[in-house]
């Protein structure tokens, strides 16, 4: 497949959609991937406007905030029953929440 | 009188009274919603026994008047965003297609323990991310106004109810503009408290410094009501503010003479429809009338709140999305899967819609080593400008106005193909939430036979002016008595 | 070519608070093989829960960091590090990135010798949750959140190790640090005390670092010697050979005695860190640490010095004290009660005392013996009121009955026989029973001297004076 096409010659490649949706555990096929690839440059380059605005030394708004040292005692609450955990677990065997094998280590 | 019609305030009235029953006032509620939801479709999941056992419980106390709140026997409903123990709860996605909590939201607790009765949840934009409520995996809502026009999202199907006298209040949840927009296209009162007013816990997160959970009324005096009983400091939700809650009711009625009202010039350049602008105008002027001082504001970073917003959405998203994968409840793919990792791939892709894979996608991205200083690090930066921006205008006015939506309802299917247009209608609502300020949306007119909201957006915790201001605007106006011509 | 290792450790220790790091649920998952119990909505990552911080777990955190000398940074920031794993319930970790508690502390090892004593630097303390439990079947998994949300923390060092002792050494300081500050039980067979080992070799006098491999799952302090000797070796032969060392992660395979590479490790570790969003910052000023440090107990180290400047003990000996804060205050309160020598009490408490905790199997918390109690039983053992096979005798009856010393003394008559006439009388009634013996010990046997001591001590059933013994003994089995 070409995609030296100019319409995809983009800020994010084809490759770059693929790598991100296997790191957020999504399946794309090439197809879709063209189409995110060409939505998502759009949208990147017009974020690209954020980088014309001079922030200098600003704090970012996230480690500035109005509240700090909000806290919880170290005092047991009561737990939620497994009955009502497992309620909603697609899989299990009453105990445990039962996947398919887990092949790669941590 | 219609009872479905009925303010939340004068609902409460008649039942002190004993005019009515809250199994009469639910009841015709419930009928009200067979007959006009399969029209409108504001509801995913409506709970009629629930209901009714919880107004038989609430005219037992009325009638002992014991433990009476404002809102004791009052139909409401709940944006399906909001965890309900016992009672499915899917966020408009499939991916929690047949979840059912096994806790209540706060906010839910709060209202049970007021004696309020639910009737069931609304249906929204999956995850809460569209502006039209097209985006719901299971179906579109419509706006009770003209059915072939959207309602707004991402509480669509809140407003609608509300709109449609299918129940006498409800809760949405703001992050950038997902309860005005609604309100502003149903001609209903829309509120976005100051973020941390109202806890969060049991909200099904999209973006946690954004999402803000509150009322959707027909008037604020019943909006007031609403937030007096979901405000204050949650021990569950560590953002939630410690500031005390004032009696919201008691600054209505007051004179807003001499108080400030900023126009942000920034806002009143080109993109609003023409019907609108018109309203818009008309509406300052009445205020005028009061007595307020018209001042201009500038709000420069109007632009840049866009990018913002979306950027800090999109990682934030992308991440408190991570934890449905099928393994320990909601939707999970069902063939026969040797490796764990395929069965989270297959069920993410299975469960989510298209617009959220896109934002959760664009918002791993932005995150990815190598762009965060670009794209999430100095949208943080710019966001500090933009809650700068607020403080300033805040110096000079008490309050600012602005349109919610530079358009009026749309049609369904009208703005679905081009995202970033789809993003453009956004600007008047999107700076509200990066700054944590709140805002009132309150319908001023109409155009075209469609309704246009406009919105005061105040500085932090000051919901009380906000209140004022719009009570004394609906006490000049008569714009939100008027109901959509289906019911 | 001689190359030299460099080896740094990563720790994780969980903080033994009464609950979860962000949950009220209780976090003792050790005691109990229950699964799913210890659960709530925000331990399992349900939609909706919300995280809020356990005050305790900062607190601790805060003393360990001045423990391992580092600077407690006032501005603490918790991050969200995103990747996929089934025991990881939100999807991501909450954890600390760039604004950790603690950071740039360091702790002396290998203090035996002037020569090898060395300080190895810390990079960082930081805290973070815990993650689910899982169990392996052929072709299924299974997952238990009990663990999942205990706090934890987690303590980077420089690669600043040599050698596998100093490894060892920084090992076991830290979990004796960590068991005196009362923050981990130092249980590594339970995983409550986890260690990964990076580890490169690089030639002598060179400054430049190797790629590293990271080792995992060393859940002993004798695998994790084995391990990295082995991957040491490994290592120098690949280079020895011309080879190259990837980076990457390992894990050590007991029964093969072999580091083995895991798979899946090709994909990079994009960890997409950004600030918490759910937890405000946490502030921690001056007056904090100061409250935090007025409650540091006396260290390790502090304690040796003291120990050898108050005590006159040596240095191995002192060692053996701290290794437990429980035993060396043990001594203490004794030492502070007993009026018998030091040498006395030490010799005592680490043979057949400790003889007795370890055959049943108990630790200090739980033994019924009081410092008191033991104090009064060495000093009547100091003044010859009894002798040492009597003391050992009461000992053992102290810990299987909670009796006091001088009642189980006089219950059982178990006073010292002294009086030398009435041991003369014995010795004489032994020695005139046993002539042929008495000839060969005259003869020049001279081993028979114990067994006519053990026939002395068997008649007076243990209680007889062993010098009043000895010197009549001597006496009267001299030729006539």
């Amino acid at each position: 497949m070409d995609f030296s096409n100019k319409e995809f010659s983009s800020l994010i490649d084809i490759n770059a959609v693929h790598y991100i949706a296997n790191l957020i555990r999504l399946k794309i096929d090439d197809k879709e991937a063209r189409v995110f690839s060409h939505q998502f440059s759009q949208i990147i380059e017009y974020f690209q406007k954020l980088t014309e605005i001079d922030t200098g030394d600003i704090q970012p708004a996230n480690e500035n905030w109005a509240m700090n040292n909000i806290f919880r005692d170290d005092v047991v609450k009561p737990s939620m029953s497994r009955e009502e955990f497992l309620n909603n677990t697609p899989h299990h065997d009453g105990y445990f929440v039962r996947v398919p094998r887990i092949f790669d280590d941590r | 009188m219609e009872l479905s019609n009925l303010s939340v305030r004068k609902a409460h009235e008649m039942l002190v009274n004993k005019q009515i029953s809250s199994v009469e006032l639910t009841s015709a509620v419930l009928e009200n919603i067979r007959r006009l939801d399969p029209k409108i479709k504001a509801y995913l999941t409506v709970t009629e026994t629930h209901a009714l056992e919880q107004a038989l419980k609430a005219d037992i106390r009325l009638n002992a008047k014991e433990n009476i709140t404002p809102l004791t026997g009052i139909p409401y409903a709940l944006k399906d965003c909001l965890s309900t123990r016992g009672i499915r709860t899917t966020c408009g996605s499939k991916i929690l297609d047949g979840y059912v909590p096994q806790f209540n939201a706060t906010v839910v607790e709060e209202l049970d323990k007021s004696g309020a009765v639910l009737l069931g949840k609304n249906n929204m934009d999956e995850f809460g991310m569209g502006s039209s409520c097209e985006n719901s995996a299971f179906f579109n809502t419509h706006n009770p106004w003209k059915l072939d026009r959207v309602p707004g999202g991402s509480s669509g199907g809140s407003a609608a109810s509300v709109a449609s006298g299918l129940s006498l209040f409800a809760l949405g949840e703001d992050t950038g503009g997902s309860i005005r927009m609604p309100a502003g296209f149903c001609n209903i009162v829309g509120l976005k408290p100051t973020y941390g007013r109202v806890s969060r816990y049991g909200h099904i997160g999209l973006v946690s410094s954004f999402d803000c959970i509150g009322p959707l009324t027909q008037d604020v005096y019943d909006c007031a009501l609403v937030l007096q009983t979901i405000a204050g400091k949650d021990s569950m939700d560590g953002t939630s503010l410690p500031a005390s809650v004032p009696a919201y009711t008691s600054s209505l009625g007051k004179s807003i003479k001499g108080l400030r009202l900023g126009i942000p010039e920034e806002y009143f350049q080109a993109g609003m429809d023409e019907g609108v602008e018109i309203t818009i105008q008309e509406a300052i002027r009445v205020y005028e009338k009061l007595g307020m001082q018209i001042c201009e504001v500038s709000l420069p970073h109007t632009q840049a709140a866009l990018p913002v917003y979306y950027l800090i959405l999109f990682a934030e998203a992308s991440a408190n999305l991570a934890r449905f994968d099928g393994t320990r409840f909601g939707y999970s793919s069902n063939h026969n899967f040797e490796n764990v990792v395929d069965l989270l791939i297959q069920s993410r892709q299975e469960g989510f819609g298209e617009e959220v894979k896109r934002r959760i996608m664009l918002g791993t991205y932005v995150l990815s080593s190598g762009y965060y200083d670009a794209y999430y690090l100095k949208a943080q930066k710019v966001r500090t400008l933009i809650i700068e921006d607020f403080k300033s205008a805040f110096e000079i006015c008490d309050v600012i106005l602005a349109p919610t939506c530079p358009t009026t309802a749309f049609k369904i299917g009208e703005k679905k193909q081009d995202p970033l247009t789809m993003y453009l209608s956004d600007i008047y609502v999107v700076a509200t939430n990066p700054a944590g300020v709140p805002a009132l949306s309150l319908p001023c007119g109409f155009s075209e036979g469609l309704p246009v909201g406009m919105q005061l957006i105040g500085n932090h915790l000051s919901e009380e002016l906000l209140f004022q201001i719009g009570y004394a605007y609906q006490a000049e106006t008569e714009w939100h008595k008027i109901h959509p011509p289906i019911i | 070519m001689k190359f030299e290792p460099v080896i740094g450790l990563e720790i994780h220790a969980e903080i033994q608070t009464h609950t979860k790091m962000f949950c009220g649920c209780n976090a003792d998952h050790t005691s109990l093989s229950d699964p799913n119990i210890l659960i709530c909505p925000v331990c399992t990552g349900l939609p909706g829960a919300m995280p809020v911080l356990n005050k305790k777990a900062v607190d601790l955190s805060i003393l360990v960091g001045l423990a391992l000398n580092c600077n407690i940074n006032k501005t603490n920031i918790f991050a969200r590090k995103n990747y996929f794993y089934p025991d990881l319930p939100k999807g991501y970790q909450i954890s600390q990135y760039d604004m950790p508690v603690a950071s740039n502390g360091w702790l002396d090892i290998l203090e035996d010798s002037m020569e090898s004593k060395q300080r190895v630097r810390i990079r960082r303390v930081h805290l973070e949750e815990d993650t689910a439990k899982l169990t392996h079947h052929e072709n299924y998994s299974l997952i238990d959140f009990n663990r999942a949300g205990v706090p934890l923390l987690e303590i980077v060092s420089e690669p600043d190790m040599h050698s596998v002792e100093a490894v060892l050494s920084y090992a076991n300081k830290i979990k004796t640090y960590l068991r005196y500050l009362g923050v981990n039980s130092g249980d590594m067979e339970k995983g409550i005390l986890r260690f990964e080992a990076n580890i490169s070799v690089r030639p002598y006098g060179c400054q430049e670092l190797y790629t590293r491999t990271e080792i995992k799952n060393l859940n002993s302090f004798r695998s994790m010697a084995q391990a990295i000797n082995y991957e040491i070796d490994r290592q120098i032969n690949c280079y020895d050979n011309g080879e190259t060392i990837p980076q990457e992660t390992l894990g050590w395979d007991e029964l093969k005695g072999k580091t083995y590479s895991q798979r899946g490790k090709e994909e990079a570790h994009d960890y997409r860190y950004f600030p918490e969003p759910d937890i405000p910052p946490v502030q921690i000023d001056r007056s904090w640490v100061e409250m935090i440090s007025s409650h540091m107990p006396e260290l390790p180290d502090a304690k040796n010095q003291r120990f050898i400047d108050q005590y006159g003990l040596s240095i191995q000996e002192t060692r053996s004290l701290t290794s437990e804060k429980d035993i060396a205050d043990f001594f203490e309160r004794t030492a502070l009660l007993s009026s018998s020598p030091v040498r006395t009490i030490y010799n005592w408490l680490m043979g057949d005392f400790t003889r007795q905790i370890n055959e049943r199997k108990i630790n200090y918390q739980a033994i019924p013996v009081t410092p008191e109690n033991f104090a009064q039983l060495l000093d009547l053992f100091s003044s010859k009121v009894i002798n040492d096979f009597t003391t050992k005798e009461i000992l053992i009856e102290m810990f299987n009955s909670n009796k006091n010393v001088l009642d189980i003394v006089s219950e059982k008559g178990l006073h010292q026989i002294s009086d030398a006439d009435i041991l003369a009388g014995i010795i004489e009634r032994i020695l005139s029973e046993n002539p042929g013996q008495v000839k060969q010990y005259q003869a020049g046997k001279e081993s028979l001297y114990q067994w006519f001591m053990g026939q002395v001590s068997r008649e007076t059933k243990g209680k007889s004076d062993p010098q009043v013994v000895q010197r009549l003994l001597t006496e009267k089995l001299k030729v006539q």
